[in-house]
């Protein structure tokens, strides 16, 4: 699989971008710190709109960026879809003509996504005659991604393009991005300081922290890192489970999926029996008790674990970093760590209070 | 009122062209300065500013008197012309390209200031060159500002009195413009003749800078 491999080391007056990057080219990989961590400064060098001066990228086999030899190909001449933060649609064409302007500028052969196929995926149809300021914010920022997406990139950044709508926009968007990903197979960069954003799309992360990376993984092994609690913010993510639906139980107002032969319940989701569905947990939102508990409990979800690692957070609670077959952490009292007597390596049972589904997850 | 002279039409003419390869001139060299002046951070900015904006303060006698010793035979533009340019017309059009710099690089720079870099970045990232994305999205987005340049640059060309005096003298046909045509009158008594031509000036004047303003309140920026 091809990837990307990027170093750029870039002063500012008041701010240094010091990064090493190597990714796999596939799937969504966000890019996800706080605001001020250099996660558009990134996206900028990524795309030639920044040039470190010592900085090198590759992308697959191609050399786009090499300083010990002065080579620095400018924007556009890179296979690179870009959607910013603002739509920075052009004001002066009307939504058909800003949806071809790159469209026309590549060469035939070359176009590998069609015109039609982007208008049905981003919903935009009736809106291809209209006039840009005629646009919501978010029918301007799904004009801005058809753009870019007409370019046939081979590779889609996108900085914050969800930062400047409001929740509802927001949820009506990332389908959308989730699915152009699913459909047309470019591999995104996918930068965002919202969590909500990420846990729904991201295959992968990279966590920046002043300008620094500071780890690169699967979503669920960066989220429940021991070593990153403070990097996340006050929600500690206990698990990012991708789950399969097995069945609805639409009395109880109830789906049961299916994650490493263990079930799980969450409310009644929309989502056909088969299919995939992420899910998380907070850690605080985790139980543990040492046997299986033989009289009845309210607790629905209830799953085998193995503790891998027990981290202290302050003076009165831990971590415990578990194993269901994958990453689970439970924010416990020490009082309890001590009375359960838990150690490393222990079978225990994880009584989960609450799956959060991702749309339900405030931050 | 008196009627106008053919003489009289011969300046107009003169003028009309003059102003109008001003314009031209001042557009090609006024474009890359003005984006210049817009984007860079070097030092020199304030400097390159305040001497764009000199004739807009100095008494055009004194502009005129360098440019016409530059025009001269044993001056810089004499010299590489191999002939004499004062008093001609070419002569004529390169003074007023320096006289009326200001009015043509000033709105052009205020445009592309207020364009900024966002929409050059987005048409870069979709495949347009540096001078693609400036032909096709920079110039149509500060159209407002070329329109301020060419009204206000043709405008104080077709205006200009004291540098066209000093460089062009008054010869009919070739270097007698409107302004000068007035002052000749006036110089023979011929109140009736440059009375016509004045008041054609000011209502000229008028209408053009009613113009600018209201193309500046409400034109809009749609091309396509």
């Amino acid at each position: 699989m091809s990837r990307l491999l990027a170093r750029f080391d870039l002063q500012f007056p008041a701010f240094h971008l010091d990064v090493e990057l190597d990714v796999p080219m596939s799937g969504i990989t966000a890019v996800f710190g706080p605001s001020g961590s250099g996660k558009t400064t990134l996206l900028r060098c990524l795309a030639g709109l920044e040039r470190a001066p010592h900085g090198f990228m590759k992308f697959g086999d191609e050399v786009w960026q090499n300083e010990r030899v002065g080579c620095c190909l400018p924007l556009y001449k890179r296979p690179i879809g870009y959607v910013f933060q603002e739509p920075r649609l052009f004001p002066h064409y009307d939504v058909r003509a800003n949806l071809l302007y790159g469209y026309k500028r590549i060469p035939v052969e070359e176009r590998r996504i069609a015109i039609e196929q982007v208008v049905e995926i981003l919903g935009i149809r009736h809106l291809l005659d209209r006039r840009i300021h005629k646009l919501s914010g978010g029918e301007q920022q799904r004009v801005a991604i058809g753009r870019a997406l007409l370019t046939s990139p081979k590779l889609l950044l996108l900085d914050e393009p969800l930062a400047s709508l409001d929740i509802q926009r927001k949820q009506e968007l990332l389908p959308f991005i989730r699915q152009l990903h699913e459909q047309l197979h470019i591999p995104v960069l996918y930068v965002s300081h919202g969590l909500t954003e990420i846990l729904q799309l991201a295959d992968r992360v990279v966590l920046l922290k002043e300008g620094r990376v500071v780890s690169i993984g699967a979503l669920n092994e960066v989220f429940t890192a021991l070593d990153f609690r403070g990097t996340l913010g006050p929600h500690r993510i206990g698990a990012i489970l991708d789950a399969r639906v097995t069945s609805h139980d639409p009395p109880y107002g109830l789906t049961q999926l299916e994650f490493m032969g263990q079930s799980l319940f969450v409310s009644l989701q929309p989502i056909a029996i088969g299919q995939p569905m992420r899910v998380h947990i907070l850690s605080s939102d985790v139980t543990l008790v040492v046997e299986r508990v033989n009289s009845p409990t309210s607790v629905l979800n209830i799953l085998e674990a193995t503790i891998v690692e027990i981290r202290e957070i302050d003076h009165a609670s831990v971590d415990v970093l578990l194993d269901i077959g994958a990453p689970l952490v439970a924010s416990i009292t020490k009082k309890s760590l001590v009375t359960l007597g838990l150690k490393s390596g222990q079978r225990v049972f994880a009584h989960i209070k609450a799956v959060a589904v991702n749309e339900e997850f405030s931050e | 009122m008196g009627t106008l002279t053919d003489l009289d039409l011969s300046a107009l003419w003169v003028s009309v062209r003059l102003a109008t390869m001003t314009v031209i001139v001042l557009l090609i060299v006024g474009t890359p300065l003005a984006w210049w002046l817009a984007h860079t951070k070097s030092r020199m900015r304030p400097i390159v500013e305040a001497a764009v904006a000199l004739p807009i303060v100095l008494p055009p006698t004194v502009l005129g008197f360098y440019i016409l010793v530059a025009l001269g035979p044993y001056g810089p533009l004499g010299r590489i012309a191999h002939v004499s340019l004062a008093f001609t017309f070419t002569g004529l059009v390169i003074a007023s390209v320096f006289y009326s710099m200001p009015f043509v690089i000033q709105p052009l720079q205020s445009a592309f200031e207020a364009a900024g870099n966002a929409p050059l970045e987005a048409a870069w990232s979709l495949r347009a060159s540096k001078v693609d994305a400036f032909l096709t999205v920079i110039s149509p987005i500060a159209l407002r500002g070329y329109i301020s340049a060419i009204v206000l640059g043709f405008a104080h060309t077709m205006g200009e009195f004291g540098v066209v005096l000093m460089v062009g003298g008054s010869i009919p046909g070739e270097t007698r413009v409107l302004s000068t045509t007035i002052f000749e009158h006036v110089e023979v008594m011929e109140y009736a003749q440059a009375h016509t031509i004045s008041a054609f000036m000011l209502a000229f004047s008028f209408f053009v800078l009613l113009a600018v303003y209201i193309a500046n309140r409400r034109f809009p920026i749609h091309v396509s």
